[in-house]
């Protein structure tokens, strides 16, 4: 009887051992929901803790002192970028904003904390689709192409690092991007394996799509999720107003601040995905309608607005907005990026454009490549099924695959910064 | 003669003018079409898209739009050559600490208007808090450089006199974008003004009474209000950057209005 006992209390411990020694290692990112994970992001309570500021400093860079500038877009002339110096030598990392963000975003104010606390120099740049590389440094000004794209940050890096190299000695270089950066990182890293400018010994990709194409057609149709559709979109909004002040007005000393998203998802949960759908396709909306509007009136497209308008910095475009509002990705690549490259050959066919925006367009060396690492989400919201199998099998062992995190909602996450941090902070391949 | 006059001007003079400048340049918002290049209809134009029937989100009454965009970026050139500068010598010099002390100063002191405002509205409760957080914070916090009440319960009930206004049911009137203040519409602009003449005709300043301490507290206030405000005018380099903040001007109002 006495044996008996001890045996059950020998078992429930080796139990209790396995249990606890299993949640140890799992990960605990807060939201399984890959919608509300990529809208919530990680709440402050759940971050990994980041010093509250860092010695950033903000700085332009004029890359066409020639480029005449419309005056609609009389702000964007010079190139805004961040750096973060170490006191002495160090590695130097360079951080590619995502689809529409600037080098100051939230996500990139993150990661600079994060690597400016693990001893690296800084260089943030803007996304190419952000209205300000367009005018300032895009060479055709018109976005999307990631080769192109992807050779304009890499002028921008070697510009930038000319001005700053005497106050930031580099041991070494290294890149990331997240999302669209991410897709430019890789290659960025293709270009400087014959340019050399920087032979960069690390590259991480952070959430990157796989096809551009197949990632712009799912967020496109997550705005279709407005109840009602796109005419309806005021009743939505107020509606959302309505449900914010509702939060404020009753959530339990409710502050507008960050976490406010968070506070508001836990007052009031929503019943399904489709409002939050719309709202992920609302944000990318309003990137695709700043880069459409930059792209149509510096290069005169006469895409939405007539290209005989002189438009003033005070001009109303209301009207020429609504429309933006209405145009999918999809109708920008049909209707100015196509036509763009048809015009330098016309044999070009879409089919063909659309194979060279992938990252299978360079999986030989991506496969290849030692230098590579992926950080990614089975859940990711970009990816149509079967592009994660497709990232896991191309990077294999140099994948670190999260179970959840939506779209770039965990990248705050302890886990996910130690990662990111520790693919770099590892001895070399 | 005329050169000594420019050397002269003092700074609020200059400020003027410009000002001066902002409202007598042509207020018109229309793009013209340049006659040396003949039209052609864009591929998506404006008359297959907009609708009438259909109520747009960023339609925000604005009849006086040719100076508001005026006085947007005049803000614009006040933060980068005035405001801006202050306050980033402001942060150099304080430690962050001593910027909260600043803060929480600053705030107590305003409680004036969030008693005045909760009581307009009938919220006694909120009205109580007020009080209460103004004598802790006054005497146990040693003049409202600390914010215990904060911690025990007590969290502020910020009112301002817009929303007094708005509570009973005065609409937004037309979009304003104020000189040195910003975003605001005809009803806030009026709660401002009410809040300032109520704050200083029978608030801490007039319980002073010493002109010089009431200056050095409106200039430590506005610097306080600007580092604490992250705003900055163009940073999100959206062509429409002016409509953005125009509807969300107006949404977060109402959410404040609300409460």
């Amino acid at each position: 009887m006495h044996k008996k006992t001890n045996w059950l209390g020998f078992l429930t411990a080796c139990l209790l051992l396995i249990v606890s020694a299993g949640s140890a290692t799992a990960y605990d990112y807060p939201f399984s929901d890959p919608y509300v994970a990529t809208i919530v992001g990680t709440p402050a309570e759940f971050a990994a803790k980041l010093p509250k500021e860092v010695p950033v400093k903000f700085d332009t860079i004029k890359m066409f002192p020639d480029r005449k500038i419309p005056d609609l877009l009389w702000n964007l002339d010079e190139l805004y970028y961040s750096t973060i110096c170490q006191d002495g030598p160090a590695p130097l990392i360079f951080l590619v904003a995502g689809t529409g963000a600037g080098f100051n975003s939230p996500k990139m104010q993150a990661m600079q904390k994060a690597f400016y606390q693990s001893g690296f120099h800084v260089i943030s740049l803007s996304s190419p689709t952000h209205p300000n590389f367009i005018v300032a440094a895009s060479t055709s000004g018109v976005p999307g192409h990631l080769e192109e794209d992807s050779a304009d940050l890499y002028r921008v890096m070697q510009a930038v690092w000319a001005k700053h190299k005497e106050k930031m000695p580099a041991t070494e270089f290294y890149l990331t991007g997240y999302s669209l950066g991410a897709a430019q990182s890789a290659f960025i890293a293709k270009l400087d394996e014959q340019e050399k400018a920087f032979n960069f010994s690390k590259v991480l990709l952070i959430n990157p799509p796989v096809s551009l194409y197949n990632s712009v057609v799912l967020l496109d149709a997550m705005l279709e999720k407005v109840p009602g559709g796109l005419d309806n979109f005021n009743a939505f909004y107020q509606g959302i107003v309505d449900a914010f002040a509702d939060v404020y007005k009753n959530g339990d000393d409710v502050q507008f601040n960050n976490d406010f998203l968070y506070q508001a998802y836990k007052y009031r949960k929503p019943k399904s995905d489709d409002p939050l759908e719309a709202l992920i396709g609302l944000s990318f909306r309003i990137s695709s309608m700043n880069m459409v509007l930059s792209t149509d009136v510096l290069t005169k497209a006469n895409y939405v607005v007539p290209k005989n308008l002189i438009i003033e910095r005070h001009n109303n475009l209301s009207n020429y907005t609504k429309v933006l509002a209405r145009l999918s990705f999809v109708d920008y690549f049909r209707g100015i990026f196509v036509p763009h490259f048809q015009a330098k050959d016309p044999k070009v066919t879409e089919d063909e454009l659309i194979q060279e925006l992938s990252l299978r367009s360079i999986e030989d060396y991506l496969r290849n490549s030692p230098k590579f690492g992926l950080i990614d989400n089975e859940d990711d919201l970009i990816l149509q099924p079967g592009e994660i199998d497709y990232l896991r099998n191309l990077f294999g062992s140099r994948a670190t695959i999260f179970p959840h995190g939506g779209h770039c909602g965990n990248m705050d996450y302890p886990d996910n910064v130690a990662a990111m941090v520790g693919f770099f902070k590892a001895a070399k391949n | 003669m005329s050169n000594s006059i420019a050397h002269n001007r003092s700074l609020p003079k200059i400020i003027l003018a410009a000002l001066a400048v902002l409202l007598a340049a042509g207020c018109s918002v229309t793009p013209k079409p340049d006659p040396n290049i003949p039209y052609e209809p864009p591929k998506h134009k404006v008359e297959d898209y907009v609708k009438k029937d259909v109520t747009y989100a960023g339609d925000i009454y604005d009849p006086l739009e040719g100076f508001n965009r005026r006085a947007y970026s005049f803000n614009y050139y006040f933060d980068k050559f005035i405001f801006l500068p202050v306050v980033n010598t402001y942060e150099f010099i304080l430690p962050d600490y001593v910027e909260d002390r600043v803060s929480n100063f600053v705030d107590n002191v305003f409680e004036f208007n969030n008693v005045l405002n909760n009581l307009l509205q009938f919220k006694f409760k909120q009205t109580g808090i007020t009080l209460a957080r103004f004598v802790v914070n006054t005497t146990v916090g040693v003049a409202g450089l600390w914010d215990p009440a904060t911690g025990w319960g007590m969290p502020r009930q910020t009112e301002d006199f817009g929303q007094t206004l708005g509570h009973y049911g005065v609409g937004n009137g037309p979009y304003l974008v104020l000189p040195v203040f910003g975003p605001s519409n005809l009803r806030d602009t009026t709660g401002l003004v009410a809040d300032g003449l109520a704050f200083s005709t029978y608030g801490p300043p007039a319980w002073v009474d010493d002109d010089d301490a009431t200056l050095a507290f409106n200039i430590v206030s506005a610097v306080d209000k600007r580092h604490r405000q992250s705003f900055r005018y163009y940073s999100t380099g959206s062509p429409f950057e002016y409509d953005m903040i125009r509807m969300l001007y107006n949404s977060k109002r109402k959410i404040e209005i609300a409460k």
